[in-house]
């Protein structure tokens, strides 16, 4: 019987699409094929449901009062200007990208998302190119439990609560967020928003969070904040910038990571390099440091040599 | 069978692109909704019961049902009403636009100008749905790429040249220089690589585009062996051999975030909040790097040998000091 809820759904959104003002319940139910025929109880509950999944699908059906003026009659419509996707044209190289950012999203649910818009584009007639630009393949998935609710939060602004276990923490605590995006660092989900408790902005990564995510209160709940920019958010997620350099000792043709982002390197005695290393972080250059083994030598600064030093005691049980 | 929420969600952009399309085929339409043929005629069926309220004939969608089902070519009339399609939900913005964002990171020159005009005359075609967020929901950060080496992979792609590339591999502590035929640009876990034949190793190999020191386009054509496949990249990047060496580590409390970083087999909670992980390695000298750079807060199980071996090496490093 689906395809006759289908034709059903169909012709309401014609009806009321066409109509020149609100069209009231019951000019609906004669109209409309299906709706005749049954009792004024089904008739309610069907109509009901089927403007809940008319919405559902994004269809702007609005209710008002038919003539403001002689009768409080409510009816309903739709807005030709709200329900139409707007002009849009696109280049033929802008269409072209189309093809390509449709492949990106390996996670089912985004991914089925961005192929219905592109859908819609060429239904509008915008010719999509499938050969353009076919040898790069970005790809972006999402396998953390939390990600499709939280995804979905984020879409429809709607509040969450989740367990959150802090990293070197053992217990988790229960947290409540304004979901204002998610940013992808190095293949690893978080989210970003507003933490209710804390009255300030927080980032959690979404495979630290245990159990489910629940929603809290109405959608449209709250708005992200004007010039909230998630790339600047996720700088955080960053190692800082170098302020020091090190001195460096590395045999010739190792420590290729060092050399490669050394800010001089001068030759040393036989087989050795002096290298001019940035860094942000003592302790990180001196765990690098220490992976290469006799390969690298510290002349300085101290906190490096030490730290240096230390790992390689430790290790070598002296 | 699909049911009748997605079916009027098809309809609906359906209807306009077979007006946009007349005389589409009925394969090629089925393939473009991502159904089968079969559901695209059960879908004409539908229309051929719609129209204007009232329902009289003459009011309702014509759809050539003949055609489509004998000639598999499809004609509609009287649908004016459903001209175009509807708009773009917030979701299905949000996740397009992202998409166009991330693949933007990753092209260069023309083709990134032209996502970059794409990306804002579709943040105005979705309107309020992409408005709520600043036009961003999400972001996907992608390591970047020093300019010369983007430009020249992407010109290598496009006109099908081979490569030279003068490439770090960490894992080795060594640099290499081959020549490599490359097959396409991938994206995973926010890092870019080139994919190609590399000629040295007379294999498929993917090639992080942060580690290329230096490219050089040479003047021949990249070719492939017609055998040579592109990996199968569903699973991630690192998918580990069962011919690599399985060793297990003891991960001290503050080493317990390598469990969580690197691709393992197992792992198994240890005495004194320290966690025991199995874990494929295919360079021996990989995982002697790891343990250094811990600090002690990792121990070698198994190999066997490997942890003294490792201990001598520290000690070795150590004698170069004065102290």
């Amino acid at each position: 019987m689906s395809a006759r809820k289908s034709e059903r759904l169909l012709n309401v959104v014609i009806c009321l699409l066409v109509a020149r003002t609100y069209v009231t319940k019951e000019r609906i139910r004669e109209v409309v094929e299906g709706y005749a025929g049954q009792t004024d109880d089904a008739f309610e509950k069907m109509f009901e449901r089927d403007k809940d999944e008319l919405r559902d699908l994004g269809i702007p059906i609005e209710m008002g009062t038919i003539d403001k003026f002689f009768s409080d009659d409510v009816g309903y419509r739709i807005r030709r200007d709200v329900f139409e996707l707007p002009e849009v044209h696109l280049e033929p190289d802008e269409a072209a990208v189309l093809g390509v950012a449709a492949r990106v999203w390996q996670h089912a649910g985004l991914s089925e998302a961005t192929t219905s818009a592109v859908l819609k584009l060429k239904a509008a007639g915008i010719q999509t190119d499938q050969s353009a630009l076919s040898a790069i393949e970005p790809h972006v998935g999402a396998s953390e439990p939390a990600f499709d609710t939280v995804w979905s939060a984020v879409v429809s602004r709607t509040a969450v609560r989740f367990q959150f276990l802090r990293s070197g923490a053992t217990e988790s605590m229960t947290r409540t967020l304004e979901p204002w995006g998610i940013v992808s660092w190095h293949g690893r989900w978080y989210v970003v928003g507003r933490d209710r408790d804390r009255e300030a902005t927080r980032m959690f990564r979404l495979s630290r969070i245990g159990g489910d995510v629940k929603t809290v209160g109405d959608a449209g709940a709250f708005t992200v904040p004007e010039g909230t920019d998630l790339r600047s958010l996720v700088s955080e997620l960053a190692p800082p910038r170098p302020t020091s350099e090190a001195k460096v000792r590395a045999r010739t043709g190792s420590c290729v990571s060092l050399r490669r982002r050394a800010n001089a390197i001068e030759p040393y005695e036989e087989g050795w390099d002096l290298l001019h290393v940035p860094y942000a972080d003592s302790a990180v250059l001196a765990e690098e440091i220490a992976s290469y083994g006799p390969d690298a030598v510290v002349e300085g600064p101290g906190d490096v040599l030490d730290g240096v030093l230390w790992r390689l005691r430790t290790v070598a049980g002296v | 069978m699909s049911n009748a929420r997605d079916q009027v969600q098809r309809l609906l952009a359906l209807v306009p692109y077979l007006r946009e399309n007349d005389g589409a085929r009925v394969d090629d339409v089925a393939k473009e909704f991502g159904v089968r043929p079969k559901q695209i005629l059960a879908d004409l069926k539908v229309l051929w019961f719609c129209g204007l309220p009232g329902a009289q004939m003459g009011d309702l969608i014509e759809i050539d049902i003949e055609s489509a089902e004998g000639e598999g070519v499809i004609h509609i009339n009287n649908a004016d009403y459903l001209a175009r399609p509807l708009r773009l939900a917030a979701d299905e913005a949000l996740a397009l636009l992202t998409a166009l964002r991330t693949l933007r990171e990753v092209t260069a020159g023309h083709d990134r100008d032209a996502v970059d005009r794409a990306i804002a005359k579709l943040e105005q075609a979705a309107g309020e749905a992409a408005a709520a967020h600043e036009g961003s929901a999400a972001h996907v950060h992608v390591e970047p790429t020093r300019p010369e080496i983007a430009e020249t992979v992407n010109r290598a792609l496009a006109g099908k040249r081979r490569l030279h590339l003068t490439y770090d591999v960490p894992s080795r502590d060594e640099t290499t220089e081959r020549d490599v035929d490359p097959m396409r640009l991938v994206v995973s876990d926010g890092r870019s690589y080139l994919e190609a034949w590399c000629r040295l190793a007379e294999d498929v190999r993917l090639f992080r585009l942060d580690r290329i020191a230096a490219v050089k386009l040479l003047d021949l054509p990249s070719e492939p062996p017609p055998d040579a496949t592109p990996r199968d990249l569903s699973n991630g990047m690192f998918q580990p051999s069962e011919r690599d060496l399985l060793a297990t580590i003891r991960l001290a409390p503050p080493a317990r975030w390598v469990a969580e970083y690197y691709p393992n087999e197992s792992v198994e909670e240890g005495p004194e909040g320290s966690l025991v992980v199995k874990l494929r390695v295919a360079d021996i000298a990989w995982l002697q790097r790891l343990v250094l750079r811990l600090g002690g807060a990792a121990t070698v199980l198994d190999p066997p040998d490997l942890s003294s071996q490792i201990a001598e090496t520290a000690r070795e490093a150590l004698s170069a000091y004065d102290l």
